[in-house]
């Protein structure tokens, strides 16, 4: 059986299995918009390769990471523009 | 030597089939060999890693081969800027550092061509590939009604492949025209890989996923996420879909932004380099993608010739000169046979965006002539993506040529800048 690890979205705790990629996590959260833009739209992953930057979250405070090509850890704090 | 300086005979930048291909050949060498990835894992887009069980199994074996070869590999790792030959200025989650070269095999890659349609910014509206690549990574599709749209062979395999995972694919729209594709079709037997193309046809008409050429997206409904979609054919007809994703790219394009950097020279949109994948500048070569889109087949055997060449066994590099030829042959086929139709460059509204990072739309871009001013003015291509998804729209809408690119390529932190200054000689 694979290891599960808990992460902090938006203040919730979420636990999945290791190895899962941070912008799947929060799709299966229940996440559609992961960013707003500049002029307030919402705005959601596309390239699903970390060209385009629309996945962008903050993690651990850390601002514009791209979540698509970032694997969930332990502890993590992950803040989407809800 | 520091912790924040680096030295390799051979650095190579990608660890996808092309750089992985490479990494193999150098390391038949005596030299140093390092490999540094921008994602977390290797195997490029083709073979990425969370999806280790279901890799084909010529990435089993190259991943295997890989492996058990003796190159340094730094996953994480973005380029972020040259600022001397031989130089180059990388930066992990944890740290940064300079990694010096003698020799450079840029194996970066492609992406996929987006082409702006008024709604195209909706959440749950994807590249054709992206929505691929998160599916292989677990994005949840149970139920959920798909259109794939666009371009290329590439949307029968992504059809197939989410119709696998759960999702409701109710139609793979192709712009091409049947006329086109047959032409297409009728060429690839003598080219090798038209095993592929039959075996993703039959599938998707297996699965009874509708298959309709001369179809494209005109605009994506929805508010704050994607509800539905607009299909036009040639005829003008149109037709509505109710869906919960779209997946929709128009091809490839190859990742240039470090060649332009390093002051490669670039020739009708990809890396010139000659037999031995060496590029215009003194010791930098280039495999796969970035000379030519041509997956695969073409990656691994660019990469092994860069590898061989850059080691000096051009032995090794010469017996695959042939094979070389056949997936360049394939390119040119796939170029024509998928080429955008004209209609396409004329989808967007006055209030549709095209420059997604700066909310830039056509009409602020209306008043521009080029790339140069459209940054001054509108910001477009000024945001993190540093204009890879809006310098192929404007040069495909407009016509617009990018000379350079603007150091740092992918964004870094001050922090990584200040500490490792380093004097230019």
């Amino acid at each position: 059986m694979s290891k599960h690890l808990t992460l902090s979205v938006n203040g919730r705790s979420l636990t999945v299995p290791e190895g899962t990629v941070l912008a799947v996590a929060l799709a299966e959260a229940g996440v559609t918009q992961f960013r707003r833009s500049v002029k307030g739209q919402a705005r959601g992953p596309l390239c699903g390769m970390g060209i385009c930057f629309e996945c962008s979250v903050t993690i651990d405070g850390k601002l514009h990471q791209r979540s698509c090509q970032t694997l969930c850890q332990e502890g993590m704090e992950v803040t989407t523009d809800e | 030597m520091s912790d924040t300086t680096k030295h390799f005979d051979i650095v190579i930048v990608g660890a996808g089939p092309a750089g992985m291909a490479a990494a193999v050949a150098a390391s038949q060498s005596h030299r140093s060999v390092a490999v540094i990835e921008s994602n977390p894992w290797t195997g490029g887009q083709l073979w990425r890693r969370p999806d280790a069980a279901a890799t084909p199994r010529a990435g089993r074996h190259w991943h295997a081969r890989f492996k058990a070869c003796k190159a340094h590999l730094i996953t994480e790792a973005s380029v972020g800027d040259s600022i001397a030959p031989g130089h180059l200025l990388v930066e992990t989650p944890a740290s940064a550092f300079n990694l010096f070269y003698d020799r450079l095999i840029m194996a970066v890659g492609a992406r996929e061509q987006f082409m702006p349609f008024p709604g195209w910014t909706l959440p749950n509206v994807f590249g054709a590939g992206g929505l691929q690549l998160l599916a292989k990574s677990g994005w949840p599709l149970q139920g959920k009604r798909v259109v794939v749209a666009g371009s290329g062979p590439l949307l029968l395999a992504v059809g197939a492949q989410l119709r696998k995972r759960g999702a409701r694919v109710l139609c793979i729209a192709e712009q091409t025209s049947l006329k086109h594709l047959v032409r297409f079709g009728l060429t690839l037997p003598r080219l090798g890989p038209s095993k592929l193309w039959q075996a993703l046809v039959c599938q998707s008409q297996l699965l009874g996923v509708p298959y309709r050429t001369g179809y494209w997206p005109i605009q994506a409904h929805g508010t704050d996420r994607l509800e539905g979609v607009t299909l036009r054919r040639a005829n003008g007809a149109t037709w509505n879909v109710t869906c919960d994703m779209l997946g929709c790219a128009f091809g490839m394009v190859p990742n240039l932004e470090l060649a332009r950097l390093l002051g490669c020279d670039i020739e009708q949109g990809t890396v010139r380099v000659d037999t031995w994948q060496k590029t215009s500048v003194n010791q930098v070569y280039c495999a796969g993608e970035p000379t030519g889109v041509g997956g695969m087949d073409r990656a691994l055997i660019e990469g092994q010739i860069a590898g061989y060449a850059v080691t000096d066994q051009p032995d090794k590099a010469r017996a695959l000169f042939g094979p070389r030829q056949k997936t360049h042959d394939f390119t040119r086929v796939l170029n024509q046979g998928f080429a955008l139709r004209d209609e396409l460059r004329t989808l967007t509204t006055p209030d549709t965006i095209v420059c997604r990072c700066e909310d830039v739309t056509a009409a602020q871009l209306a008043c521009c002539d080029d790339f140069r001013t459209a940054r001054l003015y509108t910001r477009c291509g000024m945001g993190p993506c540093q204009g890879r998804n809006c310098s192929t729209a404007t040069h495909t809408l407009y016509g617009w040529e990018t000379e350079f690119s603007r150091p740092p390529v992918t964004p870094i932190r001050v922090r990584s800048l200040v500490d490792l200054s380093v004097e230019k000689e």
